[in-house]
């Protein structure tokens, strides 16, 4: 035995005779997980909320939450002399005179701008693919948690700064708060310690930025993980690979690098963003005035499609009693917000409700073989796009030298239009993408080589694909739709009637595709 | 259902194919040295960030072509720190690819849901344990503890009461008064009509006293944005005209959509824009709102001028500024 071999022993056996974790670390040390690019997207969410915490304590070491006005005799001359709150100018000490601090700070806007753009992407995927599909329902209602919770996290921290960007978005988030029917002045002269801006929200919004929500945050994650550990990862199918098994690479110790990698990977992309492009200067913006203001005032992307929507409602508001309800804040603000989210968390459950699936699935879906829910997809996104071109109306006109008005009014007819017709296109090609793959597994490869038959005629040789592909391609399940009786056995109308119209109607739908060939297909072909 | 049946077959997981570092001791070596050379390049960027912290000053600008002008010390910092972890991470991963083993393995998934025995025995515990602590049977001490944990549920609400003062009427008030001078945002200066020039505008402020320096919560509620046009391009009720003097309009620089600063002023149109949401107000009929989300238009100040020719407030404001609220009776 050498000497490090007693040492490592010596520290083991110390551990183990303590917690008794060989047992577990000898099983999970092995554990198999399946490889795909698709997969690493919701790492590198990950890996940018750790990149978060640290360049995010950092900060904390010099940044003052406080809108205490000072007079500010830092080194930015054009700012000298003029008055701001201790948060603002704290922010600009942290950028001009820190070491590094210039360069934290555009780290942590970048990384929570990936660790967002990541949470989309990686919701996308597994969206797409079906993964959220029994057992995996509750990862998908913490992943639309962790999302909701993200937009929030991310529009209090770039409020932090105090600059009058950041303040005009707070303005606006008070007139949501103070649009609330009935409560909502109150609320909001809770929230500010009366009227806006008043002193406190600097100091209340940074306890739940640097606190409540990471610590939330930290709490789901640590679930969401938890969960996929304990149900394994979805895999992709493929030769080999079943709803039974899951095929892929040992944690210990290839996998281990990889991720581990994957973290410096991406901390060093984010660094290389924070040194290269300036991102949110708000030195440029001065500090908060409520009666000033700068054109173009844009929040950050995953806000902008909230603004969107608030910037295209019509002009609507209700007085009733002598009272008034500003449906132009409420419709876009939250209740279309409210609908969106709901049905995105519900999602899993309406569609075993339309499927009547109520089986586990671990192989996920090429989007193209679930025409239905791909299109439903791509409309959600088309519906969220045009929100968020409308968030930059002002941007696109004066960029095109449009009219504010033809923007606005594109997006009005847009936002209805627009996202009913990318669901039909969306559907037709994904049939013929099924169609695409039924032609291949049937007659094999275009080779491009010509074959000049003895009488004359030419053909195109085609090459068969191999079985490992052909097995790919037909190895989903096409489920027929949804046997559901209007009446039952003895002739009675069924309660419920209009519900089950709806759902065998959305089943049929739902149960639309391209046959995909079989080996009799397969042995007919050769007969010819 | 007759496809599983004929089904083209699952042809197993193909064999494996070795990699060539697997195989040649030369490519291995190869791949040894790489790796090695990736995690030499993450010191040299390490050893770069702290050159940068150290010897470059903080006020060195050099430019790039697409950058621009950029500060040296800030750059190479960054630069440093990202070469130093993107190469650890490019060395983990070579590692992994090259040299580490990559064969795919089998692994069994096993149903979610425990067996038919674990549940049942499961049930019979909750309901033997549940039964002996007489959860069924006191409803007594069912309910009371019911109303004690709701009641203590209450507790928060009753200390988060302090958060802030009631609205009471902040919301509708502003500091304009009867005879409030008008005075220039910044600047503090009193202002005559003829300090406004056809076409000019101006933000102001009612008259500050006191030692105090102005809270930005009374200018959210008090800024006023003035604007001179020729008199008769008014299109305005007998009223409101008598609100405005010589052609000087006053309203409300308060956004009557979601409280942003309404900034923009077209000249040649007199239409001024909000540029949150882009709201537009019409300033000739009394900033009626011609286009976007806004419901009402901007509140319009009574002014005139006092004996010694300054602006000043004829009265406050008729109605509420800023965004809607429940209580707002219009």
């Amino acid at each position: 035995m050498t000497a490090r071999e007693r040492v490592t022993g010596t520290v083991a056996n110390y551990v183990d005779e303590r917690t008794g974790a060989a047992k577990w670390m000898k099983k999970n040390l092995t554990k198999v997980f399946p490889d795909h690019w698709s997969f690493l997207l919701g790492e590198i969410v990950l890996y940018s909320f750790i990149i978060l915490l640290l360049s995010g304590t950092f900060l904390t070491f010099w940044f003052d939450p406080s809108q205490r006005e000072v007079l500010y005799d830092g080194s930015y001359e054009p700012l000298q002399g003029l008055h701001m709150s201790a948060a603002y100018a704290s922010t600009l000490h942290i950028s001009f005179e820190i070491r590094g601090g210039l360069l934290m700070r555009q780290i942590h806007h970048w990384a929570a701008l990936i660790f967002m753009a990541g949470m989309v992407v990686h919701l996308m995927r597994v969206y797409f693919t079906g993964a959220f599909r029994k057992p995996r329902e509750f990862n998908w209602i913490i992943g639309v948690g962790l999302l909701t919770l993200g937009i929030v996290e991310g529009f209090l921290g770039y409020s932090l700064p105090d600059d009058l960007l950041s303040g005009t978005g707070i303005r606006i988030a008070e007139a949501i708060i103070q649009a609330l029917p009935v409560v909502g002045s109150y609320l909001a002269f809770f929230a500010f310690d009366g009227a806006f801006p008043g002193e406190a929200f600097i100091p209340r919004i940074f306890t739940v930025h640097v606190l409540l929500l990471p610590g939330i945050f930290l709490a789901l994650i640590t679930v969401h993980l938890m969960l996929v550990w304990y149900q394994k990862h979805t895999q992709w199918p493929g030769p080999g690979r079943t709803e039974k098994n899951v095929v892929g690479y040992p944690l210990m110790p290839a996998y281990m690098a990889k991720a581990g990698g994957f973290f410096f990977i991406v901390f060093g992309v984010t660094a290389f963003l924070g040194a290269v492009a300036s991102i949110n200067p708000v030195w440029l913006y001065g500090p908060y005035n409520p009666g000033q203001i700068s054109a173009g005032s844009q929040p950050d992307w995953y806000m902008g499609w909230l603004d969107g929507l608030v910037r295209m409602a019509p002009p609507l508001e209700s007085y009733i009693f002598g009272y008034t309800i500003p449906w132009n804040i409420l419709i876009p603000g939250l209740i279309v917000p409210g609908i969106l989210f709901t049905g995105m968390a519900l999602y899993p459950f309406i569609e075993s409700w339309i499927t009547g699936d109520k089986r586990e699935h671990h192989l996920l879906d090429r989007p193209r073989n679930v025409p239905n829910r791909t299109a439903l997809g791509v409309m959600s996104l088309t519906f969220m796009l045009v929100a968020l071109i409308n968030g930059g109306n002002d941007i696109i006109a004066t960029t095109f030298s449009l009219g504010i008005n033809q923007v606005m009014w594109f997006s009005r007819i847009g936002i209805i239009v627009l996202p009913p017709i990318a669901f039909v296109i969306t559907k037709r090609i994904c049939l013929s993408l099924q169609r695409a793959d039924r032609e291949l597994v049937l007659h094999g490869r275009e080779t491009g080589r010509l074959l000049m038959l003895p009488h004359g005629e030419f053909v195109e040789v085609h090459e068969p694909i191999s079985p490992e592909l052909a097995w790919k391609l037909t190895a989903h399940e096409q489920a027929p739709a949804l046997e559901l009786q209007d009446v039952d056995a003895r002739g009675v109308r069924r309660a419920g009637g209009l519900k089950n119209k709806l759902r065998k109607r959305i089943s049929q739908a739902n149960a639309e595709s391209i046959a995909k060939p079989t080996a009799n297909d397969l042995k007919e072909i050769e007969h010819h | 259902m007759s496809n599983e049946i004929e089904a083209i077959k699952d042809p197993g997981l193909p064999a494996h194919v070795h990699r060539k570092a697997d195989t040649d001791p030369v490519a291995e070596k190869r791949a040894e040295r790489q790796v090695a050379i990736l995690f030499l390049i993450s010191a040299l960027g390490t050893l770069l960030f702290i050159f940068a912290y150290y010897f470059i000053p903080e006020d060195v600008f050099v430019f790039f072509p697409v950058l621009g002008n950029t500060n040296a010390h800030q750059l190479v910092l960054g630069l440093g720190l990202a070469i130093a972890l993107f190469f650890i991470g490019a060395a983990a991963i070579h590692w992994a690819k090259t040299l580490m083993p990559d064969e795919e393995v089998i692994a069994m998934r096993h149903t979610m849901r425990s067996d038919d025995e674990d549940r049942d025995a499961l049930v019979a515990t909750v309901k033997e344990r549940a039964g002996a602590a007489g959860l069924g049977r006191r409803s007594l001490i069912k309910r009371s503890m019911g109303l004690s944990l709701g009641l203590i549920g209450l507790s928060p609400l009753v200390l988060l009461r302090d958060l802030g003062p009631l609205p009471g009427d902040d919301l509708t008030k502003t500091s304009w008064n009867a005879g409030t001078r008008l005075v220039t945002d910044p600047g503090d200066r009193p202002i005559r009509p003829e300090d406004l020039e056809v076409g000019a505008v101006a933000q102001v402020l009612p008259e500050h006293v006191g030692e105090e320096r102005r809270h930005l919560s009374d200018i959210a509620k008090d800024a006023v944005l003035l604007i001179r046009i020729r008199p008769e391009e008014f299109q305005l009720s007998p009223e409101r005209l008598s609100w405005t003097y010589d052609g000087i309009i006053a309203f409300s620089k308060i956004c009557s959509h979601m409280g942003c600063a309404v900034a923009l002023y077209e000249q040649t149109t007199k239409h001024l824009l909000c540029p949150c949401h882009q709201s537009t107000f019409d300033v000739p009929r009394a900033a009626k709102v011609i286009f976007g989300p806004a419901a009402r238009p901007l509140p319009q100040l009574a002014i005139t001028v006092d004996s010694e020719g300054y602006l000043i407030a004829q009265k406050p404001f008729s109605e509420p500024v800023g965004p809607s609220f429940w209580e707002r009776s219009s």
